[in-house]
């Protein structure tokens, strides 16, 4: 395990890419060549405003029975930036996800050791379903409710029993925060000329930012992604993820990835873990270009390539 | 998503198309021919089958149906002429059929959900399934004569129609009701459980992560997705009611005319006796006592035009079995693979990375 080595037919193919994109850049650049593909890929703002945390994951474990999927893990989650979770298939991204609002439970025999704290408070010392509404989540496969788009956006407003009846009852406050929910996910103009009509009917990446748009309906404070593109094509992806960058100003975001360009391009900080550890955690730029981990380098360097 | 297409091109005139040949059987081995026709021939036997029913009672229905026999009521005569119509079990099968939907369709979506949504791995939710497929195979004279013996208790009483020295009967359209709900009910549970079946646990789970309780989840989520499935098993369920004849007969009394218990309108005529279409034919069949064959003709076209719009009912409401899985969230996944992005779905559930 340890002394495993990317192929080299892989080498081949990370050294040859970066001479396509700047053939003259090679001369003068004595670190590995990842630095302007990544400058290339990496065409976005750095976080402004200020930064500030809401979640904390202390020492974390989970288990399911006897299974331990995340060992020890801690990990900042702040607003105003977003934090990526990489990492290979197995390596417990999903699950600590899921743990931020207690879904994990929803699974027979989950356990969990270490504290997670919400501005402070420990998640479990909080009623589930206003953790729920505070740490809300999008899942890797757009799920909207069998309904209008409005009224996928409407349940998710109230606290338990949305309001009932057809746009006449409609309160001209609903019908805001509704509109409001849908402009943040960016799916208001495409939408708006038919709110009634069936959100199934919508395409794959609008249903996934109505997705969103639910999720964010309820003013949550941190937003989980759970791979939110990988049912999706390019485009819908690239909005998704432009969505992704522009929210985080006002919500804290964690990210799950497989795709680890993606990663790249919408997280501030990553993490990266393998087999339930975290092995690296640090700024996008450092654990792409410079990872200090040999772990992190091979996995980086096998799937970048 | 840029939806507007750029204008696209037809096929220039001369363009030679090749179709795949039409598939024929002539290359096909002896046997798989032989089965493949008596396959054929089966489909089209049974459609003359139902044509023929169709057609014979429709003549035989319309050429003996008069409107005085839809709104007069029977009357016990010798003469066929003064015997009256058949309004009464007219009224009384749909009197009947509404306490039985009443009584079995709450009950039978709450089963349901509860089987679906809560027992799953409890010993009790296999018990419930199993006696819920044993009332399934019950006979309906077999539970027409469990009810006669229930509801003949004296405490229960109040439900049926008592005889002139304070005896209970047991017997009335509450008793009968609640004897044909038995009938209704596993129908209606299967519907609706499949319907449950069909919503994929990522629906469920996208509830709960808004912070939203199994309750309302259910409530606001998951029953009305399954609205037509609940309506398809209720009008199955409202066929089979109609058209069984043993509860009418000891349960109901089989009386000739609806006979109210006096006392309160209403409940009085819950508690009263009555019939339904489906004795009323078997009363003036040949084989009956009251010999009106043209009555009974006419009474089982009537019922078999109520049965055929129900039957007509239940395809509009369910929409056809094909679109049903659309509405579940079939319609984004068939997108996916359309463009090649194929990721198997995964039952959320489980944790998954």
């Amino acid at each position: 395990m340890e002394r495993l080595k990317p192929p080299p037919v892989r080498r081949i193919a990370v050294e040859r890419e970066p001479q396509v994109v700047a053939p003259t850049a090679s001369p003068n650049g004595t670190s590995t060549p990842q630095p302007s593909a990544s400058a290339r890929m990496r065409a976005r703002r750095p976080p402004v405003g200020s930064v500030r945390e809401r979640m904390r994951i202390e020492s974390v474990w989970l288990a399911y029975g006897e299974n331990w999927v995340v060992r020890d893990v801690s990990l900042p989650v702040r607003q105003g930036e977003v934090l990526g979770l990489i990492g290979a298939s197995g390596s417990g991204k999903t699950t600590l996800l899921r743990s931020l609002n207690r879904l994990t439970e929803v699974t027979a025999g989950a356990a969990q050791g270490g504290q997670i704290t919400l501005d402070g408070e420990e998640i479990h010392g909080l009623e589930v379903n206003a953790l729920r509404r505070r740490v809300s989540m999008v899942f890797q496969q757009p799920n909207p409710f069998p309904m209008s788009i409005f009224d996928n956006v409407a349940y998710a407003l109230a606290e338990q029993s949305p309001p009932r009846g057809r746009r006449r009852r409609r309160s001209a406050e609903l019908e805001h925060a509704v509109n409001d929910a849908l402009r943040r996910a960016g799916l208001y103009e495409e939408v708006a000329g038919d709110l009634d009509r069936s959100a199934l009917k919508l395409s794959g990446g609008q249903q996934q930012r109505l997705c969103i748009a639910r999720a964010l309906a309820a003013q949550p404070e941190v937003l989980l992604l759970d791979e939110p593109c990988s049912a999706l094509d390019p485009i819908s992806t690239a909005t998704i993820e432009e969505l992704i960058v522009g929210l985080r100003e006002s919500v804290a975001i964690v990210i799950v990835t497989h795709n680890l360009q993606q990663a790249f391009r919408v997280a501030d900080h990553v993490a990266f873990m393998h087999l339930g550890e975290l092995i690296e955690y640090g700024p996008a730029e450092q654990v792409f270009d410079r990872p200090a981990q040999q772990r992190t380098r091979e996995y980086i360097g096998g799937a970048f390539g | 998503m840029s939806t507007a297409a750029p204008e696209l091109r037809s096929p220039p005139a001369g363009l030679s198309v090749r179709r795949p040949p039409r598939q024929s059987i002539a290359s096909w081995p002896l046997l798989d021919r032989a089965g493949y026709l008596l396959c054929w021939a089966t489909g089209i036997a049974l459609c003359l089958i139902a044509v023929g029913i169709v057609l014979y009672m429709l003549i035989k229905g319309i050429s003996y149906l008069r409107p005085s026999l839809l709104l007069e009521s029977p009357a016990p005569s010798l003469q066929q002429s003064k015997a009256g119509g058949f309004l009464d079990p007219i009224e009384g099968t749909f009197l009947l059929t509404a306490v039985a939907i009443a009584i079995a369709a709450p009950i039978g979506v709450a089963l349901a959900t509860w089987l679906s949504e809560y027992g799953q791995s409890s010993r009790l939710a296999r018990a419930v399934e199993s006696a819920v497929e044993i009332i399934a195979g019950t006979p309906s004279v077999v539970l027409a004569i469990f009810g006669l013996l229930v509801f003949s208790q004296s405490f229960l009483g109040f439900l049926s129609q008592n005889a002139a020295d304070g005896a209970v009967t047991g017997q009335s359209f509450l008793t009968a009701g609640a004897i044909m709900a038995l009938l209704a009910l596993p129908l209606i549970v299967g519907a609706a459980r499949e319907g449950l079946a069909q919503i994929p646990d990522r629906t469920r789970e996208a509830s709960h992560a808004l912070g939203k309780t199994r309750a309302t989840t259910i409530r606001h989520v998951l029953l009305p997705s399954i609205r037509p499935n609940i309506a398809e098993g209720v009008v199955l369920g409202m066929g089979r009611v109609i058209g069984d004849t043993a509860i009418v007969i000891i349960l109901l009394g089989g009386t000739l005319k609806t006979e109210s218990e006096s006392g309160t309108p209403i409940l009085g005529l819950l508690r009263g006796t009555g019939s339904t279409l489906t004795n009323y034919v078997y009363y003036n069949s040949p084989a009956g006592e009251g010999n009106a064959h043209e009555k009974a003709y006419a009474a089982a076209f009537v019922l078999l035009m109520i049965v055929l719009a129900l039957n007509f009912a239940v395809t509009r409401i369910s929409g056809g079995r094909g679109r049903r899985v659309d509405r579940t969230g079939g319609s984004w996944w068939r997108l996916a693979g359309a463009q090649g992005l194929i990721r198997r779905p995964q039952p959320a559930a489980g944790p998954e990375s």
